[in-house]
């Protein structure tokens, strides 16, 4: 095959990975966009989310699109109870406690889930058949296009909520100003509550559709693409939203195109790379504004 | 006049965005002058002395100390040119005693080698002994010698400033810049530091340039007023041609004056 | 005084040295038991020398198995390809790491907080896939056949300078300047310390022990493989949690933390899957009620000691 053909194909591999790292991002820069905390254990959700999933179908016997559903309200019950339990008493402490938290919090959800679910992976159960769908002289598979469909459904109803609700009014304004957010009458613990809410249900709904695309799933299947959607998050802007889908898709392109050029193991080195080097050249990421510090 | 200006400062603009926090401010200080720069809030005061010290990038202008150009300098090396200050919000280090926040500051002076240092040779315990007897000397000065084990953050607040002041004098600087010095104190307390400030200008010999809202502390203390306004210097002068200065009695009736 | 606690704890820790010897001689300790004692004393070099980047300077650092990994592969490689001695070895480790803590702390000026710790998180991380992808040092198969060099009393006397040069080092107008930095950097840099300066010192200081740190443990084990858990982000977590549970900026805590983390699980190996529930949570318990940790801040000594029985009020000595 010509390269430009390989390329092409990585391209739309990349796309499809990349959906999943943008869903998980979006989690990440919404919190971080309100209350100024990398949540460490937003991959732990993410892995929760396919395991909610993975016995919605087995044990529930429920069809992929109402298991995708509960599982995503359990893991947004889950993310709600994890900053009411671990985040919301340290507010006001330093950052470093916090992130220490949300260390804790990612630890002890690995872990238990390990002790729960079973250290060894599951294989997910598929929903349909395995199909090539034919592009001229690349293809991608149905379950590609599942991912980037149910992804890009999922971005634009965040979309809707953040800019043409009154609770996503109440989100950006809380991410503005949590001061000024009170004052005006904004209940700003339930808007952090929801913010967590919405950002694990993604986080859950990539869960799933990634054990479904590799066809397992594991109690640390959370770990490195938790990693990598962080950096997704901060290429793109952190705290900014549309910059969270950016850094994804950009991330799932870059990893891919790694993979074809040289060794499959560099891949994980792609992400991190890319992390020092857009703090160091533009640490407001793509999309995001400049901070000011006030002496 | 024979003794030249000490501190220039020219055409001196600071921007944030689209705002001119500082526009094209022009003034000096000869040494050894108690000098103060006031002006309502927001005016640009605490910016000035954010651009004098290196905290705040310079848009345009020149600042030069003692013949020396410091524009947009980082802040230590300032520092190391012999300009100390205070903050406006007290910035202690809040977890550290009050004689580590004094011995820290004399950070610049300090002659042993790293090594020495690990060695722990004698040289090192020979210097560290000096350090500590000059910041004992400082709390001395700022009447604070009995708190010097206790943890800075602890202190009440008009404490915490003049630990801060004795702090800055570490540095043994040639100028110190004071924002706000007697916020918060009651009038006991802001005629002790008067004292203290006049003390310090007259037995260490240094400039003293200060922004403060207490007129009284002002007029009584100051040889030299800036007036600022909406990041303008409105007016320059003794006390007495301040007070009936038309502009700035028009400034503070119109302006927001704490 | 001063001299006088100095040749008791001497003493005492000549004590502790000769008493293992001799049980290791009696046949009391086995050598399952020496090694868990050496790897005490590597992991007290690992969390002292993190403490300084983290608890003393401020620099929220979760990378630091990149260092001990640069240092552990780099020594194994001039032992086994160049049979360097070992002194050596453990130097060029250190040496290495160093420059990597140099590199490290370089952009660390440049961020902050959060920000820091994911860069070196992903520091950690590119060291391990770059070593994943390094034939000559066993690649993916990990690296086998080391020397063993690493004796218990190495490792001890490693441990024991460490703790000493990083103690007089923070009770120096150095470490002073890395404190002040940690508290406020506006103050500090208005007081005419050089932050970016101080930063990058402690970087360089911290990776410098932690590369030490690994190069005694390369030649211990005997054997290196390119895993999270043994030189990935799980064991700069590992590490990490050590330091907090014995209180960012107290040398002691990290001691004792490094000592009560490394035998428990020992003791405790049934129980493995238990462990890491309970870490976490002991994690969260801390920061939610005693954030600067156990030891919080203070540092025990001697000295201290016999102030206590004085009457007198003991209080830390870099504090
Ligand atoms: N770091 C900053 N970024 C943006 N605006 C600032 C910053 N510092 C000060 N300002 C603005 O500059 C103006 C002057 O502030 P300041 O110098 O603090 O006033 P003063 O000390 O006279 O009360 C104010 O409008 C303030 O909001
Ligand atoms: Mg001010």
């Amino acid at each position: 095959m010509a390269w430009h053909i390989i390329a092409l194909q990585q391209l739309i591999n990349g796309l499809a990975l990349g959906s999943v790292y943008a869903l998980i991002a979006l989690g990440y820069t919404m919190v971080y966009g309100i209350i100024r905390l990398i949540n460490f254990a937003h991959g732990d959700i993410y892995m929760l989310g396919a395991y909610f999933g993975f016995y919605a179908i087995t044990m529930l016997k429920l069809p992929l699109v109402p298991a995708m559903i509960v599982s995503m309200a359990a893991a947004a019950v889950v993310g709600v109870l994890l900053e009411r339990i671990a985040y919301k008493p340290l507010r006001n402490s330093s950052r470093i406690a916090v992130l220490i938290t949300a260390i804790g919090a990612s630890l002890l959800l690995q872990s238990t889930a390990q002790l729960v679910f079973g250290a060894s992976f599951k294989p997910f159960p598929q929903a349909m058949a395995f199909r090539r769908i034919q592009l001229g002289p690349v293809f991608m598979t149905n379950r590609q296009l599942l991912i980037f469909g149910v992804a890009v459904l999922l971005m634009v109803i965040l979309h809707v909520i953040v800019q043409y609700t009154k609770l996503g009014k109440a989100m950006r304004a809380v991410s503005m100003d949590k001061e000024a957010a009170l004052l005006m009458g904004i209940n700003v613990d339930r808007i952090i509550s929801a913010t967590f809410a919405i950002g694990s249900a993604l986080a859950a709904a990539a869960g799933i559709l990634v054990g479904m695309y590799y066809n397992r799933i594991d109690p640390y299947m959370g770990m490195m693409p938790g990693l990598k959607a962080f950096v997704a998050a901060v290429l793109g802007g952190i705290g900014v939203v549309p910059g969270a889908v950016l850094g994804g898709l950009l991330m799932g392109v870059a990893e891919n195109m790694v993979v074809t050029l040289g060794s499959s193991t560099l891949r994980d080195a792609v992400a991190f790379a890319i992390l020092i080097v857009v703090l160091l050249f533009r640490p407001n990421g793509l999309l995001g504004k400049k901070g000011i510090e006030k002496v | 006049m024979a003794t030249t200006a000490e501190l220039m400062v020219d055409n001196l603009c600071v921007q944030f965005g689209g705002l001119k926090a500082v526009d094209q401010v022009c003034f000096s200080l000869k040494p050894q002058t108690l000098a103060g720069l006031i002006g309502p809030n927001g005016a640009g005061k605490t910016t000035v002395f954010n651009a004098l010290t290196g905290l705040c990038p310079v848009s345009s202008g020149q600042i030069s100390f003692c013949e020396k150009q410091l524009t947009n300098e980082p802040p230590h090396t300032i520092a190391r040119h012999g300009i100390a200050r205070t903050f406006q919000n007290i910035r202690l280090f809040n977890n550290l005693t009050v004689l580590d926040n004094l011995r820290i500051a004399y950070h610049q002076n300090r002659q042993y080698s790293l090594l020495c240092g690990i060695f722990r040779s004698p040289r090192f315990k020979r210097e560290e002994a000096q350090i500590t007897a000059k910041a004992r000397e400082a709390l001395d000065l700022v009447g604070l010698a009995d708190k010097s084990e206790h943890i800075a953050g602890s202190l009440p607040y008009g404490e915490q400033r003049r630990v801060e002041i004795a702090r800055a004098l570490m540095l043994s600087p040639k100028l110190l810049l004071l924002d706000e010095p007697a916020a918060g104190m009651n009038p006991q307390e802001t005629q002790t530091l008067l004292e203290l400030i006049r003390k310090l200008r007259d037995e260490l010999k240094i400039t003293v340039l200060l922004i403060e809202h207490d007129m009284k502390l002002v007029m009584n203390l100051c040889e030299e007023l800036f007036v600022l306004d909406y990041g303008h210097l409105i007016a320059k002068g003794d006390p007495k041609s301040i007070q009936s200065n038309e502009r700035v009695v028009e400034a503070y009736l119109g302006g927001s004056w704490a | 005084m001063n001299k006088l606690t100095s040749l008791i704890s001497g003493a005492i820790l000549l004590f502790i040295y000769l008493l293992v010897q001799l049980l290791e001689r009696q046949g009391i300790l086995l050598a399952y038991h020496v090694q868990i004692l050496s790897l005490c004393c590597i992991n007290i070099i690992l969390v002292v020398s993190l403490n300084l980047i983290n608890g003393f300077t401020g620099q929220f650092s979760i990378g630091h198995a990149g260092f001990f990994a640069i240092g552990a592969y780099a020594s194994a490689y001039l032992t086994v390809t160049w049979q360097v001695p070992f002194i050596f070895a453990i130097i060029c480790g250190g040496i290495l790491a160093g420059i990597a803590g140099l590199a490290v702390g370089l952009p660390a000026l440049r961020l902050r907080g959060d920000y820091l710790a994911i860069a070196t998180l992903g520091f950690g991380e590119i060291i391990r896939v770059i070593i994943l992808n390094t034939d000559a040092v066993g690649g993916a198969r990990g690296f086998s056949g080391i020397p063993k060099y690493t004796t218990f009393g190495l490792a001890y006397l490693t441990a024991i300078i460490t703790v000493v040069v990083i103690r007089n080092f923070v009770n120096s107008d150095y470490g002073r300047a890395c404190l002040a930095v940690r508290e406020d950097e506006i103050a500090a840099e208005s007081l005419g310390v050089n932050s970016t300066y101080f930063k990058v010192l402690a970087f360089t200081i911290g990776a410098f022990f932690a590369g030490a740190a690994g190069t005694l443990f390369s030649h211990y084990l005997q054997y290196m493989a390119p895993t999270p858990s043994q030189i990935g982000f799980v064991k700069s977590i590992d590490i990490l949690i050590m330091l907090v549970l014995g209180g960012l900026g107290s040398i002691t805590g990290s001691v004792i933390a490094a000592i009560v983390l490394t035998v428990i699980p020992e003791l405790l190996r049934g129980f493995a899957e238990y462990r890491m529930i309970i870490y976490p949570i002991l994690l969260i318990l801390v920061m939610l009620y005693r954030p600067s940790g156990l030891l919080a801040g203070q540092e025990f000594s001697l000295a201290s000691l016999a102030q206590l029985f004085k009457g007198a009020k003991a209080h830390g000595n870099h504090s």
